[in-house]
């Protein structure tokens, strides 16, 4: 996110899924397993590219299942994106296949740009990349030939310690050929979890404010301190990963989990658990039993997605209406009656008074009157009510009772005014292959389990498809090592060893090992590395140095 | 697209010229019965049981592949359209099971509702019935094939919605019957169980596995809503019966996937009924997390939580959110950290 705010202004996916799968005439996936995690929008591109013959590019470490659709699959090796990317460019503008007129009416940072890509001849993205230099060649002919296109990348992108970076090179790629404020163009960040975009629109995040509105920004202080009669200082707090680690040291004493796994989820999970066992005061709000709830000192009861009334954010910024179905089991409760409830004794008990401030309650009755502050306080939301969401929702921005919300970003224009082309640099990943630990590790999920599995493993029919975790391996390497298909393997990293069952199989490359992260008897993150990007805060889990051996 | 002029059933419309006569009678709101037609197919015209009147055309047209043109009359509901279907339906009914008072199927089956309108009890031909085995060894997915029609609906959406093509039309003549290749299991096929084949079935052939039993669509309600999976946003109607979905299906309205589904979205909901979900509140008390009223737990966490941000400092306190919670939740938790302990340690998974 903070990458397309560099390039763009603002950071969410520019396109909707609609103009994506109906006028896109090419497409470039790269760091997106669509069909497995954004199943119905890999649907909707398989029928793009067999029922009108849409050219799709996957730029991906794995032969994962749409590349069976692809008319070209680059293999590059993980962390090697921005190699990739810059290699494309520099191809681009060699061969006189990119969008001038774009570039000088809506760009700017061209020249720059054009240096240094030229850093990234296509002889040297061959030795970084191990794409062979014609399909890269091929690819760039391709896509600076069929417009519009869009780019659609996941956590393969933003989950290295380059993540950023490699961010504003897709931007960047994107802003070359023109592919900006177009109906089937764009920069499209899938984000992976059903409401992640409304968790960072409403200012779940160490430095924004609801609709991103900056914590640092004295204005916004303002305009909450105003609203709330309180609010936090003008500095950042600490990211997920930061916060756990200050947790584990005791500088942090309490720390609250709403509907989190981070003893499943986060990286090197020796480390997180340790963190979570030394936190002085944790309290878990969640549904079920979790790896984390063991280190919890309260356990708060909540619900799931039917049980309750409220609003969703989609991957194409859209607010859509959660409705509930029946009450919650026993005396389970409303998520955002618990968090009220706490609101209220936890002001009583600093003396804060509920009516000091416009918006400083939190005596609530209903979503709906959560929703309309919200809306009061979020530019992007302020034209949305409930009875607006009716029907098809809304997407943002939608700052008036009258706008119509917004299909697709940067249309004539920019957020941030012209498009940045940012000159970006590869740099290898925070830990790579060596003598020790030979082989590049990398992590994802399959279609049928979801995340730390937490959801999907108590579904008995998807428990039963995928009951196990994998380790795949390359039969080139699975020779080398005498590993056999179905065998028991061991897998090593600096930070910790789990084991699994060998899948033999040419779906990841040679030399990279591939595992889901859904299963806590065979925990992919407890290998993972918690080596963080410096801008995003991301956690580098899509590569890191291991050794496998028959267990 | 230019328009043509058409009358159906006595009525002039106006419509573009790339339309299906049964397009322009629905525009219209002229509802002929289909079953092998939907409009999120492409059409095939295969079951024969939306045959019209059309002037100047030899015999009766099945309106669903048969394209507009300026000046046609159609008429949908004459004696000798209302003949035609009876026979039809008469024909595929001559080989399916009439078990509805045990059909999941029951009060949401398209040929039940035409086999009532039409007053059709039993075939009249009495001859070979088949007998398929029920395919059920997976965890989804029932298929029934005595009660399928051959409408193709099912092929249709996992070749044409979901892209995988994992079934197709085998044999030939009487013996054909829908399947895999080699007609074996699904999940030894392409399959990957969006469940798009048991949505767009207009019999009782493809049915829900889990949900047989627990309810039929004149008892359950449904309560639209969006999949708490991925971030695609997938509208879903849950139908619920006394407090439990019965059953996930298809809302064709939904902005985000118009009615299309991937496995999680359709099968994936029961681990809401789980027997693990946590029914009362808990307090680690000796080392042990034993159950707790509301008020000691909430009163505990209010009190360790002022009591840290005033002997502290705010950034004592730390807050992860969610990204499965709802954004008036999301907008609670940084309100609850920013607005009253004041501190921006607020950050949730989108980083993991």
């Amino acid at each position: 996110m903070t990458g397309l705010v560099t390039t763009f202004g603002s950071g969410a996916m520019t396109n909707s899924i609609d103009d994506i799968a109906d006028d896109a005439n090419a497409y470039f996936i790269i760091g997106s397993n669509t069909t497995e995690n954004h199943p119905v929008i890999g649907m909707r591109l398989r029928q793009a590219v067999k029922q009108r013959g849409a050219k799709l590019i996957v730029a991906d470490p794995r032969r994962i299942p749409i590349t069976d659709y692809a008319v070209l699959h680059l293999r590059h090796r993980p962390g090697t994106d921005i190699a990739l990317l810059n290699g494309l460019m520099n191809e681009l503008i060699e061969q006189d296949l990119y969008d001038k007129t774009f570039v000088a009416e809506r760009t700017e940072g061209f020249e720059a740009l054009k240096a240094k890509v030229a850093e990234y001849p296509l002889t040297r993205v061959e030795e970084i990349t191990g794409v062979p230099a014609a399909k890269i060649k091929e690819a760039a002919q391709i896509l600076g030939t069929t417009h519009p296109g869009a780019l659609i990348y996941a956590m393969g992108i933003t989950q290295h310690t380059t993540g950023h970076q490699n961010v504003i090179d897709c931007a960047n790629l994107q802003m070359l050929l023109g592919n900006m404020g177009v109906a089937g163009g764009g920069v499209n960040p899938l984000r992976g979890q059903n409401n992640v975009q409304g968790a960072c629109d409403m200012g779940c995040l160490v430095n924004f404010y609801p609709g991103y509105q900056k914590v640092m920004d004295e204005a916004a202080r303002a305009k909450f301190e105003k609203a709330w009669g309180k609010t936090a200082d003008l500095k950042p707090g600490l990211t997920v990963v930061e916060l756990l680690h200050a947790a584990g040291r005791g500088e942090v004493k309490g720390l609250f989990v709403l509907g989190e796994n981070p003893a499943m989820t986060d990286p090197d999970q020796n480390h997180a658990r340790h963190c979570l066992e030394e936190t002085e005061f944790l309290v878990v709000q969640e549904i079920f039993p979790s790896e984390t709830t063991q280190y919890a000192a309260v356990v708060l009861p909540s619900s799931s997605f039917a049980e309750k009334e409220g609003t969703f954010t989609n991957t194409e910024r859209r607010v859509q209406r959660v409705r509930k179905a029946f009450n919650s089991p026993g005396q389970a409760r409303v998520d955002w009656w618990i968090l009220a409830e706490l609101g209220k004794r936890i002001q009583q008990r600093l003396g804060m008074a509920p009516d000091a401030a416009p918006y400083a309650s939190f005596d609530y009755q209903k979503p709906e009157q959560i929703f309309d502050e919200l809306a009061v306080l979020t530019p992007l939301y302020g034209g949305m009510s409930y009875e607006r969401l009716e029907g098809n929702g809304l997407q943002w921005p939608c700052p008036t009772a009258d706008h119509p919300g917004t299909r697709f970003l940067h249309k004539g224009k920019f957020s941030r005014g012209l498009g940045a082309l940012t000159p970006v640099d590869w740099l290898p990943p925070a830990e790579v292959p060596d003598a020790e630990y030979p082989l590049l590790f990398t992590t994802g999920r399959v279609l049928y389990h979801f995340h730390g599995g937490t959801m999907s493993r108590r579904s008995p029919g998807l428990d039963e498809i995928v009951p196990e975790a994998l380790v795949e391996i390359n039969p080139v390497d699975a020779r080398a090592l005498h590993i056999e298909d179905g065998q028991l393997v061991k897998v090593t990293s600096r930070r910790g060893t789990v084991t699994a069952k060998a899948e033999v199989v040419d779906r990841p490359d040679i030399g990279v090992i591939f595992m889901t992260f859904h299963f806590h008897e065979a925990a992919a993150n407890l290998l993972t590395n918690a080596a963080l990007d410096p801008v995003a805060k991301i956690p580098e889990f899509k590569a890191c140095a291991v050794k496998v051996e028959p267990a | 697209m230019a328009d043509v002029h058409i009358t159906i059933d006595g009525q002039s419309l106006t419509v573009p010229s790339n339309y299906t006569v049964l397009q322009a009678a629905e525009s219209a709101g002229i509802n002929v019965p289909t079953l092998c037609a939907h409009p999120s197919l492409k059409p095939i015209g295969a079951c024969r049981i939306c045959l019209v009147e059309i002037e100047k055309q030899r015999v009766l047209q099945p309106c669903c592949t048969f394209p507009v043109s300026e000046g046609m009359v159609v008429r949908t509901n004459t004696p000798k359209v209302r003949e035609a279907r009876r026979f039809v339906l008469d024909l595929l009914l001559s080989d399916h099971p009439l078990d509805c008072m045990t059909c999941q199927k029951a009060g949401d089956c398209t040929l039940q509702d035409l086999a009532y309108e039409y007053g059709i009890k039993e075939s009249t031909f009495a001859g070979l019935q088949h007998d398929w085995p029920l395919q059920d060894a997976n965890p989804f997915i029932t298929r029934d094939y005595n009660k399928c029609i051959l409408c193709r609906r099912c092929v249709r959406a996992c070749e044409e919605i979901n892209g995988v093509a994992a079934i197709g039309p085998l044999n030939r003549g009487f013996d054909t019957k829908i399947g895999t290749a080699y007609d074996g299991e699904l999940q030894d096929s392409p399959c990957e169980f969006c469940g798009m084949c048991i949505a767009l079935c207009p019999t009782g052939a493809l049915q829900p596995k889990a949900s047989i039993g627990k309810g039929r669509a004149w008892e359950t309600h449904k309560v639209t809503t969006i999949c708490p999976y991925c971030g695609v946003g997938c509208t879903l109607d849950l139908n619920v019966k006394d407090n439990r979905v019965v059953q996930v299906t298809s809302n064709w309205e939904g902005p985000s996937n118009h009615g299309w589904t991937c496995v999680k979205g359709r099968f994936g909901w029961d681990y809401i009924e789980n027997e693990e979900r946590l029914t009362t509140p808990l307090i680690r008390k000796d080392g042990e997390l034993v159950p707790a009223t509301w008020d000691e737990a909430l009163d505990l966490v209010a009190d360790k939580f002022a009591g840290y941000a005033k002997e502290f400092g705010p950034n004592a306190l730390g807050f992860l959110s969610s990204a499965k919670c709802s954004n008036e939740e999301n907008y609670l938790v940084q309100k609850l950290g920013r607005g009253v302990i004041g501190t921006n340690n607020i950050d949730h998974c989108a980083r993991l």
